[in-house]
């Protein structure tokens, strides 16, 4: 079962501890300041990266959306 | 005697709590505020719940709890609420012209440039880790320690170092924290009374210390004038200030700000973690097999603490629900905003209370008991609860430096709990916190005693 990366730019402070965490699942967004989800829907061998990413998250501006199975 | 104070149907549409310590200056609520805040925060939620007020002075204070409202609270566009009214026990400390809070914006720019960077964070470890061996290489093999005391004195190293600069910290000893705790210790609520009220002792305290700091910062000034320019790799933030021409009044002010939100919350929280670990024998076992497990093959404590310390993190954040340094999170409303279906006019305070909003028995079952457990095994009731497991706040203005005083924190137990072990000598009970100033700190007595750890199985 897959996963969806959620980001809420508007609570993002833009430290950029995700992207130490999951380089290839968080990029940061110059313009703006804050972070750009690159990957939305990452490899579950990601997960362990992104769940890091989310618990030291400093603003908890990251979550995890489990995906609903389809039936 | 009661008088009656005209106010917009808004407000008295939210009910008001009741008094529980008359206030004689027909204060409202002031009286309790100064003597127990927290029964008068738990009051307001027990009687009035999700949204209640009680007053200071002049000013209602509409104070919400819980999820849902927190929320509204915590994402209230900055543009419609002023923080440094909220607080005018801060203004005398700061000094004239000194900013309280930076916007979001100017935040988000501070921190791609400066101290608190992500990147910054394994240098300040190693800062730190330097600082706390410093300060337990007085220690004999045995004795007694005060926690307040301790505290306070590292984290003002560990600030004024990583934050201004290390030459800075150089600069400074025991005198400076002293005085800096002597103006923590002048944010009497008294202050929305009148902020620089006569006879008021505490206040008298705040303002010799900061005449204290401006000399002590004067003298470094003076020094740093004499012997004139150095390289720019040696030079830190107060080069960089004494060069744009700026007075040993305003420089300090800046350096109190600066050091303001980082200080008395590390230094409590670092205190508050021992005291717990010392109530909670198994927790300490836990933590300290997990320390040695993770520094058995040598590895440096500034590599570490920037990493994951489960059982220590969760001691921690445990301890922050539970003791969380500030109680109340306030905010003046300049734009009329909506919280739980109530539109507050303008000058009206606002806030949000961790202290309650932590031991919500809804989001935290047996709210009162210490267990941080609720953070391990898949369970995750800071980030479950991001509304009300609130000790950093939340939302847009979450404390920015959380990163780094998370990281502080365990650095500086890395260092004491591989080389000492610790013991209370007081009644467990008798450990509490000092709730007659804003700025709550430790309660003396506060002591603990320390054991140098046996080396013998490396």
């Amino acid at each position: 079962m897959g996963f969806k990366v959620v980001a809420d730019r508007d609570i993002c402070q833009g430290h950029q501890m995700c992207q130490a965490e999951a380089p290839d699942v968080f990029g940061f967004d110059e313009d703006a300041d804050v972070v750009e989800v690159l990957d939305e829907h990452p490899e579950d061998s990601l997960r362990p990266q992104v769940e890091s990413a989310v618990t030291y998250c400093p603003a908890f501006a990251l979550s995890i959306e489990e995906n609903q199975e389809e039936d | 005697m009661t008088v009656t104070h005209e106010r917009p149907d808004a407000i008295a549409d939210i009910p008001e709590v009741s008094i529980a310590v008359p206030d004689d200056n027909d204060w409202g609520h002031l009286a309790e505020l100064r003597t127990d805040p927290v029964a008068l925060l738990d009051r307001v939620h027990a009687e009035c719940g999700e949204i209640g007020r009680f007053r200071l002075v002049d000013k209602d204070v509409v104070m919400v709890t819980g999820a849902e409202v927190n929320e509204q609270f915590f994402k209230a566009p900055d543009s419609t609420l002023d923080q440094a009214a909220a607080y005018p026990f801060m203004t005398p400390i700061f000094g004239q012209g000194v900013v309280f809070d930076a916007s979001p914006e100017e935040r988000q720019q501070a921190l791609k440039n400066q101290a608190l960077r992500g990147d910054q964070m394994r240098g300040h470890a190693t800062t730190i880790e330097h600082e706390i061996n410093r300060m337990v290489a007085e220690w004999g093999d045995e004795g007694e320690v005060d926690l307040l005391d301790f505290f306070a004195e590292l984290t003002i190293y560990n600030t004024a170092a990583c934050l201004v600069g290390l030459p800075f910290r150089e600069e400074i000893d025991a005198r400076f924290a002293e005085a800096y705790h002597g103006l923590e210790r002048g944010t009497d609520a008294l202050a929305y009374v009148d902020p620089y009220m006569e006879g008021v002792e505490s206040f008298e305290i705040r303002d010799r210390s900061r005449e204290t700091l401006v000399a002590l910062v004067q003298d470094i000034i003076d020094r740093r004038k004499q012997r004139g320019k150095v390289a720019r790799e040696e030079r830190d933030l107060l080069d960089v200030l004494i060069s744009l021409d700026m007075s040993a009044d305003y420089i300090t002010g800046v350096f109190i700000s600066m050091l303001f939100a980082g200080h008395h919350t590390s230094s409590g929280t670092s205190a508050w973690t021992l005291i717990e670990l010392m109530r909670h024998p198994d927790w300490m076992a836990k933590v300290v097999t997990e320390l040695d497990e993770l520094y058995a093959d040598g590895s440096e404590i500034s590599f570490q603490a920037l990493r994951s310390i489960p059982q220590l993190e969760s001691v921690i954040k445990e301890t922050l629900r539970l003791h969380p340094p500030l109680i109340i999170l306030m905010r003046q409303v300049q734009e009329e905003i909506e919280l739980a279906g109530h539109l507050i006019p303008p000058g009206t305070i606002v806030a949000a209370s961790p202290r309650v909003s932590n031991r919500l028995a809804e989001d935290f079952p047996d709210p009162d008991v210490f267990d941080p457990g609720r953070y391990l095994d898949g369970r995750q009731a800071d980030l479950q609860n991001r509304w009300t497991w609130i000790p950093f706040g939340a939302g847009k203005h979450r404390c920015v430096g959380n990163a780094f005083a998370m990281m502080q924190i365990k650095a500086i137990f890395s260092v004491l709990l591989r080389d000492f072990e610790f013991e209370l000598v007081q009644p467990s009970e008798t450990y509490r916190d000092d709730y007659s100033k804003m700025v709550i700190q430790l309660q003396r007595a506060c002591r603990a005693r320390y054991r140098r750890r046996a080396k013998a199985d490396g």
